[in-house]
């Protein structure tokens, strides 16, 4: 980022840019040495009137200058510097306020990750699971990828576009992006905006059965007016534009490669085992299931990167183990996802050997609550859309059921680090979050609202009402950590007098799409049940649908129960409200829409949110310039780890 | 003895053709399938992984599958995996030579171990020798392979750090450092297999050989005045070695198929985690085929083994 300031700089610069330059080097050197915190960078890049990315960018250095004033000053370089490409470096070598000894590209050797599952194939867009995405990212780029605070970075294009730009129409109907020159695939072909056309063809075309599909459906059709020039016109208004092509699902396939293997031969292309890419290494290895090996592409853009000449991801076992490998024995320098029971990774951190990463995720745990009848079978389905649930269609009976969740207990003993008690659905981007929910245990007040709603203890201490007893089934995973959530709120549940029967599925089942299995999270034939979900891009819209009304999208036998609406809940204002945020460009707008969105699912106890969960991962003590994401792979930026000495 | 060969191999072939339907029918009701990782990612909506769950065949009627499965079987074509779109036979050779190396050593060693000590222990009944060996194999026999790979890791890897708990297929070091480094870490590995193998056919052994120790014939042989060697290794060890030897054959089939607990504990890459992974992930062509030549094996060792018996023992005939 900063260098492509200055490189603007360095094409017809004002003298009022310049000096605004020069302060700018100064801010970041002071960042960076840590002599200045992060609000008064803050307050001094706002007075200079900085964009955000910069802004950001200097607030990293800052955050690394704070955290390790040690590291070689390259390690801190961002991995958003990257200087567009056609212009000359060396303005920004001269412009760098401390001239690092230039990284000499593969002088780190070989550096181990584990991911305690295996990839089990290299082409992103047939990916079954994050882990594919994170092994295909090393090879494959998006346009522009997503940090850690929802800013795009741009990749493989040469900026970021936007209405001011140009490159976002007023209508956000055609997004254009230009995209760096020169950039050359690891098998010497140069890139161009044929690929990314070709990309969109890929996986449009159904036979090719592509996972990420639904990300380009938004699309009406691409043109290249050029080789480094892409217009994207959209079928309507699209303010989530910025999710094509960009992230884990919009890595950029090289056309010359897959050209004969669109549709029905997609399966066989040997490029979805070894893939040709643009990105900082290439396959040297790949055996399913177990491991890949990566060497350093030759062809890759910048010449002092990556750091590390092989990369050695390897799959399979188990959390526990992962991160004992990378905390106590030191065996590996990065492990992924340690799912991990807390006070045993606090115990395996004492060792000293490696440091437990933890970033704020985009999930959160929760129990959805049928608003359907579960055991009333009409024309051959369960939880039918139209049968009301014999209680919980009582708002004061789901007002007590939240009441009776002891939010902070769960995520305190059973998530530790891994998360923080929450009263929302949605929990980031941090523009989209509410600040008007909040949460309480309190059983008195939860049997007060039960008896006005007239479900009052029986001789038997459970409650009921006409003849009908409070008794619940709770579905959840298998899994040691939701098991003891669901005892937690079985136990505050019982003391309320509602009876609960508890069942754990096998994970694959449980999340499978089969119509014709009856344990399935889509089927909720329980009265509650309990997983984790989270939006995958940084406009949620995706993610919002879980809860919009209209009767195709409701989970039903008529569609397989290929609905995204699992609790069968219908609210006008709320549908009103998502539908105008797919078409809403006026960002203060947009905020309130979502915001809205959220408010009413958790004050209508549609969900009650338990967990904003983070992800936690391990590394070895010198392994640096990581800049994990919420928003992507954690692979995304790997052409910048560095091994510290 | 032609044709009792040929009898049995024309059996073993409805045989095959049972098993494959009932694996096949067995998966197939089984629920799940290979797509529920990405439920939960907004990103792959459920409309997307129902049509790809078609796209597999998933839907189709089972006998519809099945015939379709047999067919390209019978042409040599195992098919591809749901999950790496790679060809299932190319998974196979993968793994299989990792797991002949650790698997097949832990069984070499173990027979070699075994047989030996058993015999002793036979000879020896009662003796302070017998008493460790058989305490020893009782409790190998009784600990299972989960609970001693975690104890090797944590006495060998955390507490003193001589031995990798991960175990590598991707080796680059040079000459003998290299070849130590790959030793190195498949010894964990093959102590936990080949303890749990030893302590089983040590039992056997012994059971076996005390069996013929005190038959008449290995009586008359000594009042021969033969030397106890003789008596011992010529007469009565080739008449208890008999039912020991269709165990360690009708065990072989197990190399092949790889140990499923040990090979996860260790990540070991052979063919025991490649079912284990493929079980989770639904991933049908994989476990069918995999099964499949495991049956095979089983079906033909089985006949080598009731070959060898005769070989051994010449009051079998068969006619």
């Amino acid at each position: 980022m900063l260098e492509e300031v200055r490189n603007s700089a360095a094409v017809g610069a004002t003298s009022e840019e310049g000096t605004v330059m020069d302060e700018l080097r100064q801010l970041e050197q002071a960042a960076r040495s840590g002599k200045l915190n992060r609000r008064e960078v803050l307050k001094r890049a706002a007075a200079l009137g900085l964009s955000a990315p910069v802004i950001a960018s200097l607030l990293a250095a800052c955050a690394r200058g704070e955290a390790t004033p040690t590291t070689a000053p390259a390690a801190q370089t961002p991995a958003a510097q990257t200087p567009a490409a056609g212009a000359s470096p060396t303005p920004a070598a001269q412009a760098s306020p401390t001239p690092a000894p230039a990284a000499r590209r593969g002088e780190g050797g070989l550096v181990k990750l584990l991911w305690w599952q295996a990839p089990t194939i290299l082409n992103p867009h047939l990916a079954q699971g994050t882990k594919d995405f994170d092994a295909s990212r090393v090879v494959l780029e998006p346009l522009a990828d997503v940090n850690d605070k929802g800013e795009l970075v741009p990749i493989l294009a040469a900026e970021i576009p936007s209405v001011e730009n140009g490159g976002v129409s007023k209508d956000a109907k055609t997004v254009t992006w230009k995209l760096k020159q020169g950039v050359k695939w690891s098998d010497g072909q140069p890139f161009t905006s044929k690929d990314v056309k070709f990309t969109y063809e890929y996986v449009i075309n159904e036979a090719t059965t592509a996972t990420t599909i639904s990300n380009y459906t938004v699309i009406e059709s691409i043109e290249t007016p050029d080789d480094y020039t892409v217009v994207i016109h959209f079928k309507n208004p699209n303010p989530a534009w910025m999710n094509v092509f960009v992230g884990p699902y919009g890595m950029i396939l090289p056309e010359h490669v897959l050209r004969d293997y669109v549709g029905e031969k997609a399966r066989n292309a040997p490029f979805n085992l070894n893939p040709v890419g643009t990105g900082p290494y290439k396959v040297k290895e790949f055996k399913p299931g177990d491991v890949v090996v990566y060497e350093m592409n030759e062809n890759y853009r910048e010449p002092d990167k990556p750091y590390f000449a092989q990369v050695e991801l390897k799959g399979g076992g188990d959390a526990t183990t992962a991160a004992r490998a990378v905390l106590q024995t030191g065996e590996v320098d990065y492990a992924w996802n340690l799912q991990v029971e807390a006070q045993v990774l606090d115990q395996l951190e004492k060792a000293g050997v490696g440091v437990v990463e933890v970033i704020e995720g985009v999930n959160v745990e929760r129990i959805l609550i049928n608003m359907t009848d579960p055991r009333k079978e009409v024309d051959g389905e369960r939880s039918k859309l139209g049968v009301p649930h014999p209680w919980q269609s009582d708002l004061r009976v789901r007002q007590a059921y939240a009441l009776a969740c002891q939010r902070d207990v769960i995520a305190n003993t059973l998530y530790g680090r891994a998360g923080k008690a929450t009263s929302n659905i949605l929990v980031a981007p941090a523009r989209f979050v509410s600040k008007n929910t909040s949460w309480k245990f309190d059983l008195d007040q939860a049997a007060k609202l039960l008896d006005e709603a007239g479900w009052t203890k029986g001789p038997d201490g459970i409650r009921q009402k006409d003849g009908v007893r409070m008794e619940i089934l709770y579905q959840t995973s298998i899994n040691p950590v939701r098991q003891k959530t669901q005892e937690i709120i079985k136990n505050a549940f019982e003391q309320l007098g509602i009876k609960v029967e508890l069942k754990s599925i096998e994970a694959s089942v449980f999340f499978s799409s089969d119509p014709g299995n009856p344990d399935t999270y889509a089927h909720f034939y329980a009265d509650i049940e309990m997983f984790t979900n989270g939006p995958s891009s940084t406009y949620p819209l995706d993610y919002m649908v879980s809860w919009y009304g209209k009767e195709d999208n409701i989970a039903q036998k008529a569609n397989n129960w290929s609905g995204n609406n699992i609790e069968r809940w219908q609210n006008e204002e709320y549908d009103k409200a998502y539908e105008q945020a797919q078409v809403e460009l006026d960002p203060k707008k947009q905020e309130e829409l979502f915001i809205k969105m959220n408010d009413l699912v958790v004050n209508n106890v549609v969900v009650i949110p338990l967990v904003h969960r983070n992800s936690v991962s391990g590394r070895a003590k010198n392994l640096t310039g990581l800049e994990l994401s919420r928003w992507t792979d954690e692979t995304w930026n790997i052409a910048s780890w560095r091994r510290s000495s | 003895m032609t044709q009792y060969l040929i009898r049995r191999i024309l059996i073993s072939i409805p045989t095959l053709i049972a098993i494959s339907i009932v694996i096949f029918t067995i998966l197939a009701l089984a629920p799940g399938d290979p797509l529920a990782e990405l439920a939960m990612n907004p990103a792959v909506p459920p409309e997307v992984r129902q049509r790809i769950r078609q796209s597999m065949g998933l839907d189709d009627p089972i006998p519809v599958r099945y015939v379709k499965w047999a067919s390209s079987m019978l042409r040599g074509d195992f098919g591809y995996s749901f999950r790496s779109k790679s060809p299932v036979i190319d998974l196979i050779r993968q793994r299989l030579p990792t797991t002949l190396y650790v698997i097949g050593t832990a069984y070499v060693l173990s027979v070699l171990i075994a047989i030996p000590v058993g015999v002793l222990s036979a000879i020896r009944q009662y003796s302070i020798f017998d008493n460790i060996a058989t305490t020893l194999a009782f409790i190998g026999f009784s600990l299972p392979t989960f609970v001693t790979g975690i104890l090797f890791i944590l006495v060998f890897s955390v507490k003193l750090g001589w031995l990798p708990m991960i175990y590598r297929t991707t080796i680059e070091t040079e000459g003998l450092a290299g070849l130590w480094e790959k030793i190195k870490q498949a010894l964990m590995p093959i102590m936990v297999l080949a303890l749990f193998e030893t302590a089983a056919l040590a039992r056997y052994t012994r059971a076996a050989m005390l069996e013929t120790i005190h038959q008449d014939y290995v009586r008359t042989a000594r009042a021969k005045g033969l030397s106890e060697r003789a008596v011992i290794l010529r007469h009565a060890l080739r008449n208890a070695l008999i039912p020991v030897v269709t165990i360690v054959a009708l065990s072989i089939p197990g190399i092949f198929t790889g140990a499923v607990i040990t090979e996860q504990i260790f990540r070991v890459p052979g063919m025991g985690s490649l079912l284990i992974s493929a079980i989770r992930d639904n991933d049908t062509p994989v476990i069918m085929a995999i099964t499949i030549i495991f049956s095979a094996l089983v079906v033909l060792f089985n006949l080598i083994a009731d070959i060898l018996y005769g070989v051994l023992d010449p009051r079998i005939k068969y006619e």
